[in-house]
């Protein structure tokens, strides 16, 4: 292609645009549904529970530390799919490209979903390409939708926490967001922080083999670990107490948060899983999660009490306690 | 307002200097304090050092408190 | 390990605080912090637990995000309605109210609103963007002043003429005065600024000793400090004295840091100032000197003060003077909460009333 750049006539759906699919969306991604090109994608069926999910995925800026967009859209929905216990299975990706978004990017972006989809072992069956004016998207952005089948006897949802049950995550906490965050302009720290972005597929697979009645599964992306486990105490009317001294955030992740006022426990994470399970199996569990990638530094972080319902506290490394609430908003740094 | 935290001067380079915490770094204007020199914590707020942390101070107060422990029934 | 932080959250040093604490018995009083700072470390460590029985540790007038007026939140948002503006502003400020809206509501409608670390990053955008006007709302207590008065040298050094200020700085000692001669609450000591008297040393803060006879201890920010500060206070009243005592003396000299004093001087001027909830304070403000006008936004751009706006039913004054409990505002929990906060004490997420709305919601009393 001569284009360096994508311009409106990339979405009109002419010729410019059969060019643009073929060469960068159907070459990279590869697979024989998709290479079709029907009005849809036509995969078989399978007996079972089907999980669905779909999200659209917006950062900015679309290249940070230790990923991108389009690893984080693939990722995100693998994720999604594992957190309702399923196998994912089938991705789709509609792109909404600004005007002038370089044709270089467009394809290290497409790379990356691809090498994500390729862990995760799913592909992109679908798509959509749309171009818009300069100034009507921030670049790039991208939905991805996603099935995967649910196995038997597996029966994870918000709702099912018990009290005893125990709570744990398969690694480090904060890393995404504030990689994101010190890359900015505006802030610029400077960090060795880097985007936790990965498919959890595996890890949620060597979870529930181990652990097959766990209870509750959830990726804490936007509002971190306080946002998810917040929801979950709501949902299921516990309350969830968290061991400060337990949670495992990296040296520099306290050090950034230090300086900006954050919490971590606010922060958005791309490759982590929160898992409560029955305390019996607790133990089975890390060592599942542990076993493999993304879960070398899994660990118990707190457990499931009986009330108040709907709360989430935190005993510091004092042993007193205090509220962890919803961030309201994005964490932004303070002074004050 | 009062958010600000003790960093360590990795570097110095005119009215500036890296400072650093647990591995998370930022160029930080000096001007506020005088005679800084690699080694030296700095009281970080906003991007600016507003004091340099005084090493026999922070023992002496660790001290007295640590005192107390000892002293503990 | 972060040096000088951590060392001070140690469960040994601090439970042998606690001991010493616990070992002068019972003692009513009321302790007063003036600081957003010292509000937020309280409830994150959960401190509050750790005093003796009948120790109540009040919230003042603290959070200089939390104090900034409606009609100041009202000017600068008026700064980004013009042509070629971008509003720089420390994150802190996006969802204090004005009269009709906030940052973030503006943001949404299309103002440009960048977050900045630093001052210093503020200059740097407008270097970056030479055709545009970049207006920094210069809001905090001491700490900042210097810090911002440092980067419009800079401006000023390099010829950075599309950059502005909005400034809506306050000091602190003028506050306490009226705090104290208001008298409504018997204010047992002051836990003062630790960051602020780094800057301003202890010496302002003498009338409060010498003519109310109100013990006081420049107090840091950790865990170790903050008990370690009260300790001191509640020694001074056991033993009848009323003096400024320095605890975090590893930052805070008597004499402050001159050079950042002569910074602010150099730059600024004290004024009259309203605080949200409190009224105006007489000198409790800053605004720049002659020399620097050309750096004053409302000044560059004819930007009127908006009407003062009091929000109708708005205890938070009798709740930053300790005399009113948020449960006693009729605006609790019913047009005031944290997602729509009206007066200081909800804005700020640890406020007085922000944070007994957070511990009611739970159906568990205020510890």
């Amino acid at each position: 292609m001569s284009d360096d750049a994508i311009l409106l006539s990339h979405g009109a759906g002419g010729e410019r645009m059969a060019r643009l699919i073929e060469e960068v969306f159907v070459a990279a991604f590869d697979n024989p549904t998709l290479g079709e090109l029907g009005d849809s994608a036509v995969v078989p069926a399978q007996a079972g529970r089907l999980a669905f999910t779909t999200d659209a995925f917006i950062i900015t800026p679309i290249f940070f530390p230790g990923g991108d967009i389009g690893h984080l859209s693939v990722c995100g929905t693998v994720n999604d799919l594992a957190a309702a216990g399923a196998r994912p299975l089938h991705l789709s990706a509609a792109f909404i490209i600004e005007e002038g978004l370089a044709l270089a990017d467009l394809k290290r972006v497409v790379a990356s979903m691809k090498a994500a989809a390729d862990e995760a072992q799913v592909s992109v069956v679908a798509g959509d390409t749309k171009v818009v004016p300069h100034g009507a998207a921030d670049r790039l952005f991208i939905t991805t939708s996603g099935v995967g089948m649910v196995a038997e006897g597996v029966s994870v949802s918000p709702a099912r926490a018990q009290a005893g049950d125990a709570v744990l995550i398969n690694g480090f906490i904060g890393d995404h967001g504030l990689a994101v965050l010190c890359a900015r302009e505006g802030i610029e720290l400077d960090t060795p922080l880097q985007s936790d972005s990965a498919p959890l597929g595996g890890l949620v697979g060597r979870l529930l083999a181990a652990a097959p009645d766990t209870h509750c599964l959830r990726d804490p992306t936007r509002g971190g670990v306080a946002a998810a486990l917040n929801e979950i105490a709501e949902r299921s009317g516990v309350c969830i107490e968290l061991e400060e001294a337990a949670l495992p955030v990296r040296e520099a992740a306290r050090g950034a948060c230090e300086i900006l006022g954050l919490d971590p426990l606010h922060v958005a994470n791309e490759g982590k899983m929160l898992a409560i399970v029955p305390e019996a199996k607790a133990d089975a569990a890390l060592k599942a999660m542990r076993s493999g990638p993304y879960g070398e530094d899994a660990a118990r972080i707190g457990r499931v009490m009986e009330g108040p319902a709907g709360r989430v506290q935190l005993r510091t490394v004092l042993g007193t306690r205090r509220i962890v609430d919803r961030p309201v908003g994005e964490p932004m740094p303070r002074i004050c | 307002m009062c958010l600000a935290i003790p960093m360590k001067v990795e570097q110095i380079e005119g009215p500036t200097a890296v400072v650093d915490a647990a591995g998370t770094r930022r160029r930080v204007h000096i001007g506020l304090v005088d005679e800084v020199a690699v080694g030296d914590y700095l009281l970080v707020h906003a991007g600016y050092a507003i004091e340099r942390v005084d090493e026999a101070e922070a023992r002496r107060t660790l001290d007295l408190l640590k005192q107390l422990d000892v002293e503990a029934p | 390990m972060l040096k000088h932080l951590d060392e001070y959250r140690s469960p040994e040093l601090i439970e042998a605080l606690r001991r010493e604490l616990a070992a002068l018995g019972p003692e009513p009083s009321n302790l007063m912090e003036v600081c957003g700072t010292h509000t937020m470390a309280a409830a994150r460590f959960g401190l509050r637990e750790m005093l003796p029985e009948g120790v109540r540790l009040l919230s003042g007038p603290g959070c200089p995000v939390c104090v900034t007026p409606t009609a100041e939140v009202d000017r600068f948002l008026a700064a980004g309605a013009l042509p070629g503006v971008i509003l720089a502003t420390f994150g802190d400020m996006l969802r204090v109210p004005g009269s009709r809206s906030n940052l973030e509501g503006e943001r949404a409608r299309g103002v440009e609103v960048r977050v900045v670390y630093s001052p210093a990053d503020a200059v740097a955008l407008a270097r970056a963007e030479p055709d545009r006007q970049v207006v920094f709302f210069a809001v905090g207590f001491e700490t900042t002043a210097p810090t911002v008065a440092m980067a419009l040298a800079e401006a000023d050094e390099t010829g950075v003429g599309n950059f502005s200020i909005l400034c809506a700085h306050k000091i602190i000692p003028p506050a306490l005065k009226a705090l104290a001669v208001a008298g409504e609450v018997n204010v047992g000591g002051f836990v003062l600024p630790g960051h602020v008297s780094a800057i301003i040393g202890s010496r302002p803060y003498e009338f409060l000793a010498r003519e109310h006879g109100v013990p006081c201890v420049i107090t840091g920010f950790e865990p170790a400090d903050l008990l370690r500060g009260a300790l001191m206070l509640l020694r001074q009243r056991r033993e009848g004295r009323a003096e400024v005592e320095i605890e975090y003396s590893r930052v805070v000299r008597p004499e402050g840091n001159p050079r950042a004093q002569a910074a602010v001087e150099r730059v600024f001027e004290a004024c009259d100032a309203e605080w949200r909830g409190l009224g105006t304070i007489a000198g409790s403000g800053l605004r720049l000197r002659e020399a620097f006008s050309r750096f004053d936004a409302p000044g560059r751009f004819g930007l009127p003060m908006p009407e003062p706006f009091d929000p109708p039913g708005c205890r938070c004054g009798e709740v930053l003077r300790g005399v009113t409990q948020p449960p006693e505002c009729t605006l609790f929990a019913q047009a005031c909460t944290p997602e729509h906060p009206v007066g200081p004490c909800m804005v700020s997420t640890e406020g007085t009333c922000a944070a007994y709305y957070k511990y009611r919601r739970t159906e568990e009393p205020e510890p």
